[in-house]
Order: C-alpha cells, then structure tokens, then sequence
C-alpha cells in the first residue's frame, strides 16, 4: 500500500481503474466533475474585487444574483452567484485538486530534477534549454485551452471524461474536435 | 456544509490520482499527442470504459442513484474543441491537469493558468456579442445521449435497446482498445 503511494507513476490499468472510479464516485455522489468552469468563476471573482458591481444580489434572477456580465448572468445568475459565494462545491473541488497534486508530488519517492518538471523534455529537444521561449508559448496554449473549454462549455474533465463516461454527444464531439487539432498541431511543432 | 467537505476529499483524491497517472506531465500529453506514446491514451479509454460500465449498470440495478448532468451539444462544442485541441497541444495541459500540476510545483503549469485565466475573461467579454450567433446552434437536439440515462430531459439517441447494453457495448469497445494499444511506438 505505502509502495504505491510512494511510487511516481503508477501502471496504466491501475491509473486507468482508480481515474475511472473517481469519475464514477463524484458522479454518484455529487455531481460530475468538471474543471473548466472555475477559471471563469476565479476570473469573476478577481474582477468583482476590482469593481465590486460586477456581481449584485437580484431577487427576480432564477440563482438570487445578476451580472452586468452577459457570461456570468447566464442561466439564472448561476456563475455570479458562485463568484458571490466561492465557497461551494465545484470551486472548493478544483482549488483541493492542488493539494491533491501536492500531496501526490512529496509522496514521490524519486523527483524530477525541477527543470524538469518546468520545461519538458519534448520542449527541450525541439527548442533547447531557454525556459521563456516555453513559459511564452504555454501561455499562449493557456488561453487557446480556456477560451476553447469556454466556448464548448467543458474540458477534458467534464467534456472527455464525464460526458462520455454518460454518453453525451457533447462528450464525442469534443473529443473528436480536440484530437483532430490537437495530433496535427503537435506533430508539427514537436518533430523531434 | 457537508458539500464542502466532500469537495475538500473528492477534489485532493481526483488531484492525487491525476498526478499519480502522470496525466499533469506535459511530456505525456504532447508524446499522446505526437502519436508516440499511447500510456495516457490507454489510461483515458480504460477510465472512461470502465466508469461508464459501472454508471449504467450499476444505476440500471438501483445500486447507485447517479446524477446524470449532460451538457447540450452545439456547434460550438466542436469550434471550441478544434480551440482547445491547438492550445492542448501546444502547452500539454488541460485545465484539469494544470491544477494538479502547480500543486507538484511545475512552474510552466503555472504560466499556462495565467494565460487560461486571460482565455476564460477573453471569453466573458465576447460571449455577449456571439450568443446569438450559429455557434450555439444545438446539434442532435442538444442534451442528448447514446445510451438512455432515465432523465426524462435529456434525448436518447438510441431508444430500442436497454441502456446498460448501449453503455455497456460501448464501454467494452473502450476498455478493448485501451488493451489493445501499444504502450509506445519507436520512432
């Protein structure tokens, strides 16, 4: 047991089964996870600390909360009245996803060296050693992944996964729309 | 309350299992990607074949009271998708995966939620002009599903079959293709 707690990766079955069962335990008890969502509320509530008229109480909305935000007053104020209230069930998830990954980096009995776990070894082949050439271009991938995850409404996690771990057409469209982008762009920046 | 603690487990198990999988390592996903190392491939088709098997049949049984949330299908979720698959490839993250990553200390995990949190307000400042445009036009009526969830909102696509065969049928198609995968290609 401790073995496996303290080992880096584990097998693929043993990956693929544990993944699975967290997948079916959320959306047996909960609901299914998605991951995407919270970026948006994060950014709402940044924003709101800013302006703080972002996101106001509304009785006659569906969720109780209105935004001069046409994205976060969308279905009933269901986006503002999360950026109101942070403390609710799917931004609490995402946020202990960290510790998770925390908990899971200082169990490892082997680490990488951390200019590895900076730039990967991919990038390094391709590119060299400059750590901004990479850190420019993750950040561009970053917004194409958010804007992109926004604009279907999912990610890997709610789309991918969840969604056709029940089925969805969204869940298949997604995945069928991401690899077709996704193979032929990696193939052409990452020759090597 | 107790929703919030739920979400204090549920999310550190999710995150540790990520890491544990080896999907948070960019490196991976760009070799998936590359069409040369098919680990995470096979982890992706087992996981969702596996939790998919149990969902139906499990529900289908009344062991489980699952809560079915399918999101609509619409011409942005494949515009979005082609976004998002140029994005994936290009960094070797997902939103889902960054979070886990930064909790392991990956400092380009990092960079890339900061560029994520520009593309999501990106998108909450242009969603109020392209709301009513064909992007959100629905497709195969929007909530739809293979198999039958028993949610009366959602359309079932295939509705002569019992949904645990549906699922289950497409699920061991799934887990099949994760066995039959090669780990790794040579180059």
């Amino acid at each position: 047991m401790w073995s496996a707690f303290r080992k880096k990766e584990w097998s693929w079955k043993a990956s693929g089964l544990l993944l699975g069962l967290a997948f079916l335990i959320t959306a047996a008890v909960v609901k299914p996870i998605g991951v995407s969502t919270q970026f948006v509320i994060l950014d709402g509530i940044i924003w709101n600390g800013i302006s703080n008229k972002l996101v106001v109480k509304d009785e006659t909305a569906k969720k109780g909360y209105a935004s001069t935000n046409a994205y976060l007053n969308k279905s009933g104020g269901k986006y503002a009245k999360n950026i109101a209230k942070p403390l609710n069930y799917s931004f609490v998830f995402v946020i202990a996803m960290i510790a998770g990954g925390l908990l899971s980096f200082i169990t490892e009995s082997k680490k990488d060296i951390p200019i590895e776990r900076n730039t990967p070894k991919v990038w390094k082949d391709n590119y060299g050693d400059s750590h901004l050439k990479r850190y420019i271009f993750v950040f561009i991938g970053g917004i194409f992944v958010l804007f992109g995850a926004r604009l279907a409404g999912g990610c890997s996690s709610g789309h991918m996964m969840s969604g056709m771990m029940q089925t969805s057409m969204s869940g298949y469209l997604f995945a069928i729309a991401t690899f077709s982008a996704a193979i032929p762009v990696a193939k052409i920046i990452y020759r090597k | 309350m107790s929703q919030i603690i739920l979400a204090g487990i549920f999310g550190l198990l999710f995150g540790f299992i990520l890491h544990k999988s080896g999907a948070s390592n960019p490196q991976h996903i760009i070799n998936m990607l590359r069409l040369k190392d098919f680990r995470l491939a096979k982890i992706i088709l087992l996981s969702i074949g596996f939790s998919s098997l149990l969902l139906f049949v499990l529900s289908s049984l009344g062991v489980i009271d699952a809560h079915f949330s399918v999101k609509t299908a619409y011409v942005g979720v494949i515009v979005g998708g082609l976004i998002f698959g140029i994005g994936w490839a290009i960094s070797g993250f997902c939103p889902g995966t960054s979070v886990a990553a930064i909790g392991a200390g990956g400092k380009d995990a990092f960079i890339f939620i900061g560029g994520g949190l520009i593309g999501a307000f990106l998108f909450m400042l242009v969603y109020g002009s392209i709301k009513n445009t064909a992007l959100f036009d629905k497709l195969f009526g929007g909530k739809a599903t293979l198999a039958n969830t028993g949610v009366e909102k959602y359309t079932t696509l295939i509705e002569n079959v019992p949904a645990s065969y549906v699922a289950g049928g497409i699920a061991l198609l799934f887990i099949a293709l994760a066995f039959a995968l090669p780990e790794k290609l040579e180059d």
